[in-house]
């Protein structure tokens, strides 16, 4: 029997007329990775904002480890243990790269209340913040201005920050977007390590990354999540080949 | 040395260099006007907490440094008629000296700003600036409409209130303690730039979503901060009444409100001496244009289009770069 880190049942969210999320359940368990895809629009980042509570649900409830956290706000998410990134990095663009993960690092320690203290002496926060940017291979780039990066490098940063919060579920939308071969690959290995400290909800485009990595794959298409299961299984699947991995490879 | 630390070390030792120079030959009205800039800039250096560093467009600042004026005001009136506050449940005198003015003026622009702050904070871009300028008016037509305390015509005081150990109607005695106020606000101002708020604070304008998604509520951040700079404005009010022995609504209006940014944009958005540079080029163009023609707000006017379209970063900006996010 394994442990649910993260759970989410019955979610809906619509925006207007259109239904991007319907009845929308789906776990992630201790020591997995699983993998969220399906076409562009099927609603994929529309559900991590419902998990991370920058977007209201209609319905359904979403729960972290075993405690309803539906009601609460993305701070509290966060600080409950709900890491993320985004499928469009939301970095301060402005800071050095060292300084967005000094940020991750401070928000998971607390104690943002501190007016006189030079925050980038804080040894503890640099400790973390230079691991993080070690694991992702960012560790040169530590004082760059983030709006210097590059797309790829942005992504890697989004996987540094989150990984500051030691959280205990990760939520990541196409950390692999823009990365190239090699990128890619550093990111295969980090993500596959990774899965042993927390779960992962991986949203993905890249499909050789996806069977790769996923210990379970759900498929949404149009809102509804038509299948989950182990890779093998969701790649014999027809119905999936069609809706999906078939338009995919006409490409 | 970075060239922007080059840039502040110039500007105060422009600012102390001048009325020093000035008080050797005998010119105090020049010594008024740098005391004049430097009670500007340390309102810019509060508002720039707000606007530069957690990116409020407050069009209400003078507000807090109405209030900080009127806390003067009150108080030192109430001194010179032998008149007390309130006698009734427990005796407030008025006072003339400047620590306890300073306090007043404080924490009672601080409170100011962490009630108006507390209610603006929930909206964000045009409809906070609206709304921190109707705060502001609605302070601005309380006070024209309190008669009690002088309504339309505000305040005079008669002599300058005192600091221990200083003549402060001696002009560049007033000058001097005017300056050490600017240089604490300054050196508090850069350790809260590099603190754990700072970071946060600058974060939460670049991106609100990053701050939350690692546990950090910007509302609080914005909210702290929007306090702390209505404390510092109000200081500066404190001091601007005391300079001019006087103070009217004047000080409460929108047209202030937008002085303040103006120094704020003239030097540079978000850099520390921005406001200071800021101040100390609007008084040298209100004094040197202000005597060549009775519009010369058309000619800051240009000053300031000019600043927006080609150098965003103010003076500070054109001159030191872009800015270095550390060491
Ligand atoms: N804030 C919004 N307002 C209206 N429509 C939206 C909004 N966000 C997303 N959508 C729509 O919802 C659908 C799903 O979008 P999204 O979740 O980004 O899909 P995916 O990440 O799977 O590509 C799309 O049709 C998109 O246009
Ligand atoms: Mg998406």
């Amino acid at each position: 029997m394994t442990d649910i880190i993260l759970q989410a049942r019955g979610l809906q969210k619509s925006f207007g007329a259109l239904r991007v999320t319907d009845d929308v359940s789906l776990e992630v368990r201790s020591g997995e990775i699983h993998a969220l895809i399906g076409p562009n629009g099927a609603g994929k980042s529309t559900l991590v904002q419902q998990l991370t509570g920058h977007l209201e649900s209609d319905a359904g409830q979403v729960a972290l480890c075993g405690q309803d956290v539906t009601s609460l706000g993305p701070v509290e998410r966060a600080a409950k243990g709900l890491g993320r990134t985004f499928q469009i990095s939301a970095l301060a663009m402005e800071n050095s790269v060292l300084q967005n993960v000094v940020l991750g690092a401070l928000g998971r320690r607390g104690g943002v209340f501190r007016f006189f203290a030079p925050v980038m002496k804080d040894r503890a926060l640099l400790d973390v913040a230079n691991n993080a940017l070690a694991r992702v291979g960012l560790r040169a780039q530590a004082k760059v201005r983030t709006s210097d990066l590059s797309h790829g490098q942005r992504r890697q940063l989004e996987v540094a920050v989150a990984l500051t919060q030691s959280p205990k579920a990760f939520l990541m939308d196409e950390p692999m977007a823009g990365l190239g071969l090699e990128g890619a690959g550093q990111m295969i290995d980090l993500l596959r390590k990774l899965r042993a400290e927390a779960p992962i909800l991986l949203i993905e485009h890249d499909m050789d990354a996806v069977f790769a990595l996923a210990d379970r794959i759900s498929v949404l298409v149009y809102g509804k999540i038509i299948a989950t299961g182990a890779p093998e299984d969701i790649r014999r699947n027809r119905e999936i080949q069609l809706a999906y991995l078939g338009k995919e490879a006409e490409l | 040395m970075r060239r922007e630390h080059i840039i502040n070390l110039v500007t105060l030792a422009v600012l102390v260099v001048v009325p020093l120079g000035a008080w050797v030959l005998d010119e105090p009205f020049i010594i008024t006007l740098a005391t004049r800039a430097v009670i500007f800039a340390i309102a810019g250096v509060g508002l720039n907490l707000a606007l530069g560093q957690g990116g409020l467009v407050s069009l209400g600042h003078a507000a807090f440094f109405g209030i900080g004026g009127y806390a003067m005001g009150i108080l030192a009136s109430h001194a010179q008629a032998y008149a007390p506050l309130m006698e009734w449940p427990f005796l407030i005198e008025g006072t003339k000296s400047m620590p306890i003015i300073w306090l007043v003026a404080v924490v009672s622009s601080a409170l100011a700003a962490l009630a108006i702050g507390a209610l603006s904070l929930r909206t964000s871009g045009v409809y906070f600036i609206m709304i921190t300028l109707a705060f502001g008016q609605m302070i601005y037509y309380f006070a024209i409409s309190w008669p009690a305390y002088g309504g339309e015509d505000g305040l005079v005081v008669y002599v300058r209130n005192g600091f221990p150990g200083l003549n402060t109607l001696d002009p560049i005695q007033f000058f001097g303690l005017c300056f050490c106020v600017l240089c604490i606000v300054l050196w508090a101002m850069s350790r809260v730039q590099n603190s754990a708020f700072g970071l946060a604070l600058a974060s939460a304008r670049q991106n609100p979503v990053r701050v939350q998604s690692v546990g950090i509520d910007p509302y609080r951040l914005r909210l702290v901060a929007f306090t702390l700079s209505g404390a510092i404005t109000g200081l500066s009010g404190a001091l601007f009444a005391d300079l001019n022995r006087f103070v009217s609504p004047t000080m409460l209006s929108w047209q202030m409100s937008g002085e303040i940014m103006v120094f704020i944009i003239i030097g540079g958005v978000a850099r520390l001496f921005g406001p200071v540079i800021g101040a100390m080029i609007f008084i040298l163009l209100e004094h040197v244009l202000g005597g060549v023609s009775e519009f010369w707000h058309i000619y800051l006017g240009a000053l300031l289009l000019m600043i927006v379209l080609f150098a965003k970063g103010g003076v500070i900006g054109a001159l030191a770069g872009r800015e270095v996010a550390h060491d």
